[in-house]
Parts: structure tokens; sequence; C-alpha cells
């Protein structure tokens, strides 16, 4: 496998790992909204799936962006493909 | 006298500029105690913001295409993310989400899941690979990735049917805020928020439309935070409410048990003025079905991932890996006013249900609400009405009306903040709505004049020319948005919605099938974006119509009709055609690297 096709294989599996994060708290959890909202775990004292709703699920939309660009950089480091001064 | 200097600079620019706009504020207040009449204030917070960001327009002027297009790609990280979070944060999300969450409250959430979940989606999927592409619109990607003028003209159509949609909405919008705070009819302001717009956009293109967004975010995000974290403390609720409200949601659901929600006959409901309604839904229960938040949760990811002027604001960045990051804080930056959204939704219903509140209205005579100065305010701007059905003579909850927008603009006076916050919060709506509008004139005449016109029918047009043309292109467009603008069609949250369910029918997958899979071609292209707009909007119209629908899709969420058709004709007609040839397969490999020269620099 040249070294153009490895670098992709880990994008591509980076993808999805970004992309079932993604789907667990932007799709998952809200199938079992009723159920979550009687929950005895209240952040901050707020009901589950209310708080889910308010920040909860943007809050960690925002750290998984961050993080996914970080190991991003890292697989492209690693191939050597991360950009240089002068790539325009 | 802008260039190289001014970008090493920026901090300290917009860090001298947000002290002005506080000490600005101050001055207002100061103002106020000496006797400044409310109108005055407002007319004073509008006028000064535009006449600022017009300033940032003038001076942001060029004649390079690079920097007219975008804005010489040398805009940093965190400032993109919040040029593209004013972008990207409508008059909708200013003036109506809050609204929106406290009238429908769980079911409208899915909005702020799905317009933060599509940033996600923008990062992996789409952001970087298009920075790579080097393209300075987005159907200039899709026409030089699938090759060929029918390709680069579907997403042409697609771009300005989706963006036009939302432009007429925020050209509204402005025209709704300006004619209140400067007491002008609202044919007229409709125009004059038209030439605010066209101020900050036509001389300089995407560099000036980028820092006045910059501006406009500062002065949006203060608009929004300052009341939601006064109010919070004037009530007691707690100095940072994003923590600290546990106990009001829990109040409002004890009352709203107490009230219980009495329904109306049809005959009452008819005698309260149009576009007000009154609480129906719990404030924090779950109150929708699984697949109604999510379906509408998804529309509204894909299309974020779809809609121009947002990607666009990722061709400016120096490189891949700054337009990657740049991603994550503009959802940071979106995150802090969307999160701020719910608690003053809290805030406002708390504050006015609450019969043990100075403020709380419910339970008092209906000829002592109709005493109240603020009462008799909104109810003579049509956004709050009572009236006593059962007439007992007191206000009972399902008694009172309010319309959307008035969450936001009339709960800082509910609360007895002073009225420079008011006029705070009218400057904070105009800057959103300018700035959303700002960055979608400017997609779709980019789109005309660099694809239809220097690409398709003159491609050895000069740079002059090419400006020119599309300045011009500017201008018509702005016009005919305004003048849709002013007969007022659709409401300002509908129509933003149906622009998200439109860029997602036609473009979502050809521009993810772009990067992700190879064997996509030409013909597997078109067919998705043609298909796809024309199966989304026939759905849109027999829904209207009358029609059923099917599975559960309504008229908000008919992206998922298009989309799905979108997909499998694509697929389907590019493997029965033949495959892209060897240089397009090049090419899709270079955009999948982020070193090296981007891919139409090596054209």
């Amino acid at each position: 496998m040249s070294k153009q096709e490895q670098h992709w294989e880990k994008t591509r599996n980076l993808l999805f790992i970004t992309l079932a994060i993604w789907f667990v708290f932007s799709i998952g959890i809200f199938l079992f909204g009723a159920e979550m909202q009687e929950s005895s775990i209240r952040p901050f004292g707020y009901p589950l799936t209310y708080w889910f709703t308010c920040q909860g699920s943007l809050a960690i939309f925002v750290i998984l962006i961050f993080w996914f660009a970080g190991r991003q950089e890292k697989i492209d480091d690693e191939f050597g493909f991360s950009e240089r001064e002068g790539d325009k | 006298m802008i260039k190289g200097k001014f970008i090493d600079n920026l901090p300290k620019v917009y860090g001298i500029y947000t002290g002005g706009f506080l000490v600005f504020i101050i001055l207002m207040a100061i103002a106020e105690q000496a006797g400044m009449s409310a109108k005055l204030i407002g007319i004073f917070f509008v006028a000064f913001t535009v006449l600022i960001y017009a300033l940032i327009g003038w001076l942001s002027r060029t004649l390079q295409v690079d920097a007219y297009y975008v804005a010489g790609r040398q805009v940093p990280t965190v400032f993109n993310g919040m040029a593209t979070a004013a972008d990207w944060m409508s008059g909708a999300s200013f003036v109506a989400m809050a609204g929106g969450i406290y009238f429908k409250g769980y079911g409208y959430m899915a909005l702020l899941v799905g317009w933060t979940g599509g940033y996600v989606l923008v990062a992996s999927l789409l952001a970087p690979y298009l920075r790579k592409f080097g393209c300075y619109t987005v159907p200039d990607f899709i026409g030089t990735r699938y090759g060929g003028n029918l390709a680069r003209f579907s997403a042409v159509i697609v771009l300005t049917v989706a963006s036009f949609t939302y432009v007429t909405a925020q050209i509204n919008a402005t025209g709704t805020i300006a004619s209140v705070a400067l007491d002008i009819p609202f044919g007229i302001a409709v125009y004059v928020g038209l030439a605010s717009i066209l101020m900050c956009s036509m001389l300089g293109g995407m560099r000036a439309v980028t820092w006045t967004q910059v501006a406009q975010y500062i002065v949006l995000i203060i608009a929004y935070l300052l009341p939601v974290f006064w109010i919070s403390s004037k009530l007691g609720a707690g100095f940072f409410p994003h923590f600290m409200l546990a106990d009001e949601v829990a109040r409002i659901a004890e009352l709203e048990g107490q009230f219980g929600f009495v329904k109306n006959s049809a005959a009452d409901l008819a005698t309260v003025p149009k576009g007000l309604a009154g609480i129906t839904k719990a404030h924090s229960s779950v109150n929708a079905t699984p697949w109604a938040f999510i379906s509408l949760a998804v529309c509204m990811m894909a299309g974020t991932a779809s809609l121009p002027h947002v990607m666009m604001r990722y061709f400016t960045t120096p490189s891949v890996r700054t337009a990657r990051r740049s991603v994550g804080w503009s959802l940071f930056f979106i995150f802090l006013l969307y999160s701020s959204a719910p608690m003053l939704a809290t805030l406002s219903k708390l504050s006015l249900i609450d019969p043990t509140l100075p403020t709380g209205i419910i339970g008092k005579t209906i000829a002592e609400v109709q005493s109240i100065d603020w009462y008799q305010n909104w109810n003579q701007a049509n956004l709050m009405f009572i009236s006593d059905f059962n007439g007992n003579g007191t206000l009972e909850l399902n008694e009172f009306f309010m319309g959307g927008k008035a969450v936001v603009l009339a709960t800082p006076e509910i609360a007895g903040l002073p009225y420079v916050i008011s006029g705070l919060v009218a400057a904070g709506g105009m800057a959103a709505a300018m700035s959303t509008a700002d960055g979608l004139v400017l997609a779709i005449s980019n789109a005309l004049s660099h694809d239809i016109y220097y690409k398709i029918i003159n491609p050895k047009a000069e740079t002059a020319r090419r400006l020119i043309v599309a300045r011009v292109l500017l201008v018509l467009i702005g016009f005919a948005g305004a003048t849709i603008a002013a007969l007022e069609i659709q409401g300002i949250l509908g129509s933003v919605i149906w622009a998200f369910d439109f860029a997602m029918s036609g473009l979502f997958f050809p521009l993810v099938l772009g990067v992700w899979w190879k064997r996509a071609n030409a013909p597997g292209a078109v067919a998705g974006m043609l298909l796809g707009l024309i199966s989304g909007t026939a759905y849109l119209i027999w829904v209207r119509s009358g029609g059923s629908g099917f599975l559960g899709i309504t008229q908000l969420t008919f992206g998922i009709v298009g989309a799905a058709v979108s997909l499998v004709s694509m697929i389907v007609v590019s493997l029965i055609t033949a495959a892209p040839d060897a240089a397009t397969q090049k090419m899709v490999d270079d955009v999948r690297v982020p070193s090296g020269k981007t891919v139409l620099a090596q054209k």
C-alpha cells in the first residue's frame, strides 16, 4: 500500500470515529428522549434530555471538532503531508 | 494601508473596537439618566453601529480578484471563526430562537442541536478539502471536480434557490429592526437595511464582509449575553445562568402543573391578533416524538454542510490546517449564543408567569395588567395581547399571548432593565441580520459573476471587468431580495428552514461524494443536484397544497426526500456511465492531502 493510501485509510477511520460520536449525541440519544428525561442523572440539576438540548450536545460538538482537528493534524504529520511554508 | 500590518494587529484593532463599543454603551446609559428619550437612544444605537460597519466596508475596498472573492486567503483562525459565527447567526437566531424555545420547548430545540451538529460534518467531511481545492466559490468546486459547464450551472441553480430563500428573510429582518428602531415605515426600512448591507460588501467583497462580520459578531454577542446575565442576577436566579437555572426550570414545571394548559375555543382564538401565541406546551418536558425531533435536526445538520455562504468562509483561511481549526472556533462562538437562548427563554417565562415575582402578570386582574407601561408599549407594537376569555376578571395562563420576537426584544424591559439595554438589543439584532445577508448576497453574486460570467460566458474577461460585473450583480440581487422581502410572503423562521432543506436536497451529496467517492462523475452529480432539488421542491409544493405527505416528513423537513433522491440518483447514474478520467482521479487524490499547492493552482 502506498504512503498516500495508508494516509487515506487512517483519515477515513478517523472520520468514522468522529461521525460515530457525532451520531450518538445528535441522533442516538434523542431516540430515548422521554426515557432519559426521567433519569436521576441531572447535570447542574437540569432534567437530562433538556440539558443535552440546551448545552450538552452543543458543547460536545465543539470539543469533538477540536479533538478531530488535532488527530487529523497528527495523521498528516505522520506521513509528512502537513503543509509547509510556501504551500499556497 | 490595511494589508499586512492590519492582519498582524487584529487583536489590538478589535480590542480597541470592543472597548470603544462598551464606552458607547456607557455614554448612552449616562444620556438616558440625563433624560434622553428612548426613541433617540434606539436611533443612536442602530445608526452608530451601521455607520461603523460601512466605514470598515469602505476601508476594505479592493481591486484584486483574490481579495474580493476570498479575502486574500489570509484570515486568521479565530477571527474567521468569529466572522463565520456572525455569517451564520441570522436575524432568526438572534430575534426568534429564544421565542421559539419559549413557545415550543423541546420540539423546537431540535434546531439548536441541528444548527450546531452540522459543523461536525463541515469540519470532517468538507471544509479542509474544499480549502485544499483552492476554489473561489462552491460551484467552482463542483464545476472543476466533475468537469463541464452543466455541473457548474446546476450547482449555481441550487445555490441561488437556497441562498435567495434565505436572504429575503434576512433583509426582512433588517427592515423590521430598522423600522422599529428608526421609527420609519417597513416598506422604506427594507431599503435602508439593503443600503447598509451593500455598503459593507460592494467595495471590498469578501475582504470587506469578513472584517465587518467580525465587528458585527462582537456587537451581537455583547447584545445577547449582557441582558441574559443581568436579568438572571436581577431575578436572583444566579450570576451565571447557564449553570444555575435548574430551580427556575423546576419552578416553571410546578407552575405549569398548577395552572394547567387550558385549551381556548376557536372563537376565542379568532380574537387574538395574527402571529401571537399563548403558552400551550410544557417548558422542559419531552413533547415531540423521536422522529419529529431527529428528522428536523438531520435536515438542519445536512443543510449546514451544504449552505455555500458558510462553506466559502473556510476558503479565506491561510491553510488547510487553519480551515479545520477555524470550524471549531466558529462553533465555539456560535455555542456562546445558542446555549444562552434557552436560558433567556426560561428567565423570560418565569418572570412573566410566576405570581410571587413583582413582574409576574398571571393571577393579576386584567385591569391591573392593562395599566402596566410595558404591556401597553408591546401591545401597541402588536407583540402582546391579553383577553378575559372566562370573564372572571383575572388573567389566566391561557389568556396571555405574545409574539415570538418579544422574548428577546421585550424581556429586558419587563425585567426592569434600563432602556439602553433595549437599544443595545436592537443593534445586536441588526448586526445579526446584516452579517448573514452580506454573506448570502455575496455568495449568490460571486457564483453568478465567477461561475456563470467568467467561467462560462466570457473566460477572457479582464480583472477590472470581472469585478465590475460582480458588483453590479451584487446590487441587482440585493434589490431583488429587498423587493421580495417588502412583499412579506413567508415568516422569517419558515424561510430560513426552507433554505436549509433546499441546500441539503441539491448540494449535500454532490459535495460530500466529490471528496469521498472517486467514482462519482459529472452525469451523476448533475442528476443528483437537479433531481434532488426538483423532488424536494415538488414534495414541498405537494404538502403546502394540502398533500398528506409520508413518513411524517413535513414542509420543514422536505430536505430528507430531496437528499434521498439526490443520493440514489447520483450513485445510479454515476455507475451506469463511464468512470471519471485519470486526471480527475488524480485531482481527488491531491485534494485528500493537505500538503502541496492547491488543486486549482496546479492546473
